[in-house]
């Protein structure tokens, strides 16, 4: 069989299409953890703001409040968090996990009493959600070859969110890097020490920095139940907030190579349910759950060593005390 | 500062009536001190005297819990940092207080930027900093990062630090506790010529030499109180010394000459390359005979620590072999903490808390450490907790241990007293060899001149102490022999009768690195 143009720019399409939540999520993660504060609880953000994405804009019929409602949701979310590991010093992880099966029950429960559905969201019409825009040029464009059917299937055509993440990579960049914040920021994550004795409040900047983490979960969770998809399924994150921190910790905490590692895990995903069902000359029909599962087998293999020894920012996941 | 109306400048520091408790124990009691404009002011005093704790609170690390402070003559209320540094008072803190991936300049700019752009920021601290550097002759890379730079310019970053945010007082706490002596007289140099331009500076040691040398004026500490304000020219270091203990203190150690016999401890060619495929030994050759001791200088980290880890068997080593007491290491022959111990060999590691005892253990418990597995202290199932008091009471009453109580969790012990009962501990079966780690860091005078007195009773008894330590004052005091060691290998020896701080300072600095130092900071 053969692969043409078409097929691969539909891969990759989906490739971005797939990979957004994770950059989402990647980039709340390394906001969080660049101040200290590691975020397991990614998984449960995208959820909770997946959720009240979906309910607010069901009710509503607007996807920007549905937005709105669980950035707000998610920025909630993150104070919990913060109020637990940043002002009582407790376990970031355990408070984490915690906010992730929280989420998990509490979605499916207010699910079903506000919308009697199993757990489900009514479906969404059309301007409830983040539909595909087109690029200016594109009818223009369509006829050169090659060119043309990258711009229009490829760079054209996704939903408003898709170009907001691209976004968000560059100003997590320039934040971190360019910004005076961004620089007491990446201080308080190695040497929380250093930016106390320089006059500035550890739990002020950690709990701006998770605050900007549940912001852009927010949008990630508001990604995948009304732009992604039409409708709140329960557990619908499956495991992407997982998959964001393997890609923060492979990209090794900085934006740009962690959205190409966004990408890698949402290729892998692509191409998963491109081959569902295709037959490979040699290999012959590759089982797809070998295939779904290879996400996880590459992240098992890459945190193993393969790429060289992440390392963390120092002070990451330990809670500042004043020493006597 | 030429204002007619007062004749005498106002004290750049006055505090009244200074009190400060952590629950139980009062840390500072009522403490009346005063430093006048443009002076170098010493506080001394033993460990846990309460000098940390007041600096602390002039930094705004910790609020008092009464007395006032004034600063150039006004009250001034410091509740945090920011408080301080907008008072003018900066802190070179004895842990630096630096972002080790940051580069110089970030670090100096970090909490005092320009704007909330990046950019500004850091051209704007280019021209200041340059310029604090010319003046005061601190000089350092401002481009490099943190973690690529020598300990000495780690230092001046801080100071610098300080100078940018406006610090017209300015406190260092133990400076010279990571410096070589050279290190330590430039930094000096530096202090004096910060005094001239009219900036006050406080500096908190043990190290009476320093105090002598520098401060125009020095206050002693004990148990949370200011015991003496004195001039430093009308003072001597066999006063300061019996002011801070509180009792008369033999500053010289009453030491035979050694009487060394067989040889106990030989290494020859020992080499070790670590996990990171570094260099941390190469060449080792060295011997310690029965009835002597024998000391390694060095700076920390130039693979002192490497060797005791190899000798007392904590870690294998790559090349080369070792033999103590009868018992052989090489590459391919490991050892283990147990059996080294079994052999007769004693150690007293270099870092207590970590590897010396259990800090959240009962004293009883840390006192039997590495004999645990003993019959004496082990039954069938229950571990034999009579036995385990009575010679925890034992090992206390021998050394002086304070208080003797073995139930006592041993973090709540004073770093002398922990260190005391780790010797103890390890001293009492009379040991053929011991390897011993800094015996008295962070240790106070009472407790050094103890401890020192039972190790050189321990070579006396016949027994070959090789012994690590970052004092050159101990080394000097205590070894026969002193090993100098510097990036892994040994650089040099020297009679310890013959030995002088400024040689040994400069053996360890080895001569080729002093070259690279110069044309690092005049570059």
């Amino acid at each position: 069989m053969e692969f043409a143009l078409t097929d691969i720019l539909s891969i990759l399409a989906a490739t971005i299409r797939v990979s957004t939540p994770l950059i989402f999520a990647a980039m709340a993660g390394i906001f969080s953890e660049r101040s200290g504060i590691v975020d397991i609880s990614l998984e449960g953000k995208l959820l909770a703001g997946a959720f009240a994405a979906a309910s607010v804009a069901a009710v509503t019929g607007s996807p920007w409040l549905g937005l709105l409602a669980a950035i707000v949701v998610n920025m909630l979310l993150s104070l919990i968090h913060g109020f637990a590991s940043i002002t009582h010093n407790g376990d970031q992880v355990v408070s984490g996990v915690a906010i992730n099966i929280i989420v998990s029950g509490l979605t499916v429960v207010l699910g079903m009493a506000w919308f009697h559905r199993a757990g489900q969201t009514p479906t969404l019409p059309s301007d409830a959600r983040f539909m595909p825009i087109h690029l200016p040029g594109t009818e223009a464009l369509s006829h050169i070859p090659i060119l043309g059917d990258i711009y229009t299937k490829l760079i054209s055509g996704h939903n408003l969110l898709v170009y907001v993440a691209f976004l968000s990579v560059a100003v997590t960049w320039w934040v971190l890097f360019k910004t005076r914040f961004g620089l007491r920021l990446r201080a308080v994550g190695e040497n929380p020490n250093a930016v106390d004795t320089a006059g500035i409040s550890v739990a002020f900047l950690r709990y701006r920095a998770v605050l900007i983490a549940g912001i852009l979960t927010g949008i990630g969770g508001t990604y995948i139940s009304i732009a992604q998809n039409a409708s709140f399924i329960r557990d619908m994150s499956a495991g992407q907030g997982y998959i964001a921190l393997a890609a923060m910790i492979f990209g090794k905490w900085k934006p740009l190579p962690a959205m190409f590692a966004c990408f890698l895990f949402g290729f892998l995903d692509a191409l998963a349910m491109r081959l569902q069902g295709v037959s490979l000359p040699y290999v012959g029909e590759i089982p797809v759950q070998f295939i779904q599962a290879s996400p996880y087998i590459l992240t098992v293999i890459l945190l193993a060593g393969f790429v060289g020894r992440a390392v963390a920012p120092k002070a990451d996941g330990v809670p500042y005390v004043k020493e006597r | 500062m030429k204002d007619a109306s007062s004749p005498t400048p106002p004290m750049a520091i006055d505090l009244r009536g200074i009190s400060k408790s952590f629950g139980t124990v009062q840390a500072n009691k009522d403490i009346y001190f005063s430093v006048p404009q443009g002076t170098i002011h010493g506080i001394v005093g033993e460990n846990g005297a309460g000098k940390s704790t007041l600096m602390s609170i002039l930094y705004g690390f910790y609020e008092a819990d009464s007395g006032e402070i004034y600063i150039d003559g006004k009250l001034t209320r410091i509740r945090n940092s920011t408080d301080a540094i907008a008072a003018g008072i900066g802190m070179v803190h004895q842990h630096f207080m630096l972002v080790e991936n940051f580069t110089v300049l970030e670090n100096i700019i970090l909490g005092a930027e320009s704007g909330a752009m990046l950019s500004r920021s850091i051209a704007d601290a280019t021209t200041e900093a340059e310029r604090l550097e010319e003046e005061f002759g601190l000089h350092v890379d401002l481009h490099a990062r943190i973690d690529e730079i020598p300990v000495g310019q780690q230092q001046r970053v801080e100071t610098i630090k300080a100078l940018y945010r406006g610090a017209r007082i300015l406190i260092l706490d133990e400076p010279t506790g990571v410096l070589t002596p050279q290190e330590a007289d430039q930094l000096f140099d530096i202090l004096r010529s910060l005094r001239d331009k009219g900036v006050t500076v406080i500096i908190i040691t043990h190290k009476l030499r320093e105090i002598m040398d520098l401060t125009d004026n020095v206050s002693v500490m004990r148990q949370g109180q200011i015991v003496a304000n004195v001039k430093t020219s009308e003072t001597s270091k066999e006063e300061l010394a019996e002011l801070m203990v509180g009792r008369k203190i033999r500053m010289d150690l009453d030491k035979t000459a050694a009487d060394p016999k067989e040889t106990l401890i030989e290494i020859k060619h020992l080499g070790l390359i670590d996990e990171q495929q570094i260099k941390r030994l190469e060449d080792i050759t060295f011997e310690v005979h029965s009835g002597e001791i024998v000391g390694i200088a060095g700076v920390s980290g130039n693979g002192q620590s490497e060797l005791l880890e190899i000798l007392s068997g904590m870690r294998p080593c790559s090349k080369g072999e070792a033999h103590i007491n009868g018992l052989t290491i090489t590459p391919s022959q490991h050892s283990n903490p147990g059996e080294v111990r079994h052999a007769s060999i004693a150690h007293v590691p270099e870092d207590r808390l970590k590897r010396g005892l259990i800090p959240r253990f009962s004293a009883g418990e840390s006192a039997i450490l590495g004999y645990h597995n003993n019959p004496e202290y082990n039954g069938a199932i229950l571990s034999k907790a009579e036995a385990i008091k009575k010679h925890c009471l034992h090992l206390m009453d021998a050394f002086d241990v304070r208080p003797n109580h073995p139930a006592l969790k041993s973090a709540n012990f004073s770093g002398g007293n922990q260190q005391k009962l780790i010797l103890a501990r390890e001293m009492d079966p009379d040991p053929k060899v011991l390897l011993v780690g800094q015996p008295t860091r962070g240790v106070d005078i009472g407790a050094i001149e103890f401890i020192h007195k039972q190790i050189i009773a321990m070579r006396d008894r016949g027994s070959a102490v090789l012994l690590v330590s970052g004092e050159l004052d101990e080394l000097i005091s205590l070894a026969d022999r002193i090993v100098v060691m510097f990036d892994g290998r040994i650089v040099g020896e020297v009679n310890a009768a013959e030995a002088d701080e400024r040689t040994l300072g400069l053996m360890m600095a080895n001569a080729h690195q002093e070259d690279e130092y110069k044309e690092a900071t005049h570059g």
